[in-house]
């Protein structure tokens, strides 16, 4: 009962502002970069000492055009990529980097989670504890950035295999696949 | 704004329960009755089933004091108690506790705990609670000093401590209406907890299922005793003076004790029911004392029997427990639990007595010594757990509970 009253709600208060946005804003929005209408709900990291780690949340684009995110960095990682999960020809399921980058459709969004879509850290500077925050920037497509910072959790899951040569020392659990 | 919402809720859910709650009685055994001939009728009108559905219900988490203290009590509560690793030092303390007080605020409000391995488990609040509170260990891993009354309570004569059931250096209580609830917030905070401590211990206890009485009714121990009538009442400046801690990083705060008291079930089988009134001064039937007729009736500990006794005898446990110093208050918030019984018995029970006050020396501590001194109730009930903690004060939304000692 209460959760379907605030949904509706919700609903009214988001058409009072899109009413609103379409009498006196509707110019500035084009003007709006990436960086400016994505966020990031309910971002962390796995916690690890060192090698590699992943990060994920749900990534939110309240723009009305599709973004792309091309790079992230962060300090606490020299090598981050944009990781897809993709099933290989023997069934199963691998993780490789995502050609294009991740895009983020238009009034839409994007989860990252362990056994899909991720931002991979290699070479970690430090340990990275549970409780310690993260954080990253994005690089969008049109050059804009945004920036967030998550926390980090102890989890056992997120035991991915990697497609090709990458010395993968994050599988700790080398006969751990997303199938298990 | 949303804790607002959801407090607001439901309280008018409580209300609208309290108003209908007779009637909602009788149309349960209405429907009980018709349910045979209704289902072959038409749907069940969902309007009824929504009203009796409470899972969504949602105590505020973020505030001056944590919740789950002053909060009624939920049907179901466990207790864990942790040692914290060697290696757990104040900045990992607050690392820990940044990721419980997230993660105890996103189920509170039934939503799924960060990286919940199973959300679904986590969209059932049923008034959730969760409150912290932190044993010698914990505070001396700080350079802030603990309150004088953190430490195990005086040896009492009538004790038969088990150590599985004493001290931890953090104390999680969650507390909620549904027991599943109450397991999966378990495993998700111990989930947390991993890299810097151990469970010590766990126990877990009940009270009477929700919507099973009227709200606000004083709960039954397995004795069959009404337990808890002389509770401070939670809102009130008696309360507040009771049990909130005052001045320094415990401001907002409160002490913690949890005793278990195992009860003779078996020998209680041997009393008959006068007896059984008899030991502890009040009425088994309306909880009254026996000088009185309703259960908040004050007892008259002068009046006497037709050949001179006093009607509450002075070992009573009512005699026994009451102080003529009113500031010896505490306030209860107990569960019962019913283990598996060993051996020959045929139960194991008793209560898992959680009560809350300012300051335990000067509250809990000489309750206990007149109670350890005399009272007829002890021939029944043996205290064989006990542990004091620190509760720390809630905190707002961005902050962690305990950060008014960590961050010193």
């Amino acid at each position: 009962m209460r959760t379907h009253t605030t949904s509706l709600l919700t609903l009214a208060i988001a058409a009072a502002i899109a009413l609103t946005g379409c009498a006196t804003s509707a110019p500035q929005a084009e003007l709006q970069t990436a960086g400016d209408v994505v966020t990031i709900d309910n971002a962390w990291v796995k916690a690890a000492d060192s090698g590699m780690t992943a990060a994920f949340g749900d990534l939110v684009n309240s723009g009305t055009q599709d973004v792309t995110v091309v790079s992230v960095t962060s300090p606490a990682s020299t090598d981050l990529q944009l990781h897809e999960t993709v099933k290989n020809d023997a069934g199963e399921m691998m993780m490789q980097q995502k050609d294009g980058g991740f895009v983020i459709p238009a009034s839409g969004s994007l989860l990252l989670e362990p056994g899909a879509s991720h931002i991979m850290m290699m070479n970690l500077v430090n340990p990275i504890k549970a409780g310690d925050s993260v954080t990253f920037t994005l690089t969008f497509s049109d050059g804009s950035t945004m920036e967030f910072t998550a926390p980090a959790k102890d989890y056992s899951g997120a035991n991915e295999n990697y497609k090709g040569d990458m010395n993968s020392d994050m599988n700790m659990n080398p006969e751990t696949d997303m199938n298990n | 704004m949303a804790d607002d919402q959801s407090a607001t809720s439901g309280r008018g859910l409580s209300r609208r329960r309290l108003l209908l709650g007779g009637a909602a009685a009788g149309v349960g055994a209405v429907a009980a009755i018709g349910a045979d001939y209704a289902s072959r009728q038409s749907p069940a009108p969902v309007v009824a089933s929504a009203d009796v559905l409470t899972g969504a219900d949602t105590l505020p988490f973020y505030g001056v004091h944590q919740a789950g203290i002053a909060t009624a009590p939920q049907a179901h509560a466990t207790f864990v108690s942790l040692d914290l690793h060697e290696a757990t030092d104040r900045a990992a303390l607050e690392r820990m506790m940044r990721v419980l007080t997230d993660d105890a605020a996103r189920l509170s409000q039934g939503e799924p705990a960060l990286a919940d391995s199973e959300p679904e488990l986590g969209l059932v609040p049923a008034r959730l609670a969760v409150t912290f509170g932190f044993g010698p260990g914990f505070v001396a891993r700080t350079s802030v000093p603990a309150p004088g009354w953190l430490g195990p309570l005086p040896a009492f004569t009538i004790d038969a401590l088990e150590p599985a059931f004493n001290d931890g250096d953090l104390i999680i209580q969650i507390a909620a209406d549904d027991p599943l609830t109450v397991a999966h917030t378990t495993r998700m905070l111990l989930k947390d907890t991993r890299s810097f401590a151990t469970v010590r211990w766990t126990q877990s206890g009940f009270r009477r299922a929700r919507g099973s009485e009227q709200e606000g009714t004083t709960t039954r121990n397995l004795f069959g005793q009404v337990d808890g009538t002389a509770n401070p009442v939670p809102g009130t400046d008696d309360f507040d003076a009771l049990v909130w801690s005052v001045g320094g990083w415990m401001a907002g705060g409160t002490g913690m004790v949890l005793r278990r008291i195992r009860m003779n079930l078996d020998k209680w089988d041997r009393l008959d029911r006068s007896g059984r009134e008899q030991s502890v001064g009040r009425y088994l039937s309306t909880g009254a004392p026996l000088t009185g007729t309703a259960e908040h009736d004050t007892p008259d500990f002068t009046a006497t029997t037709a050949i001179g006794l006093p009607v509450i005898a002075p070992f009573s446990h009512l005699a026994r427990a009451r102080s003529a110093d009113s500031s010896q208050r505490i306030f209860r918030r107990g569960y019962n639990y019913d283990d598996t019984p060993t051996g020959a018995e045929i139960s194991n029970s008793g209560l898992l007595f959680a009560a809350f006050q300012a300051d335990v020396t000067a509250q809990f501590v000489p309750i206990q010594r007149r109670l350890d001194q005399l009272d007829l109730l002890n021939e029944w009930t043996t205290p064989i757990g006990s542990a004091v903690f620190a509760v720390p004060p809630g905190c707002a939304k961005g902050g962690y509970i305990g950060e008014t000692l960590l961050a010193g």
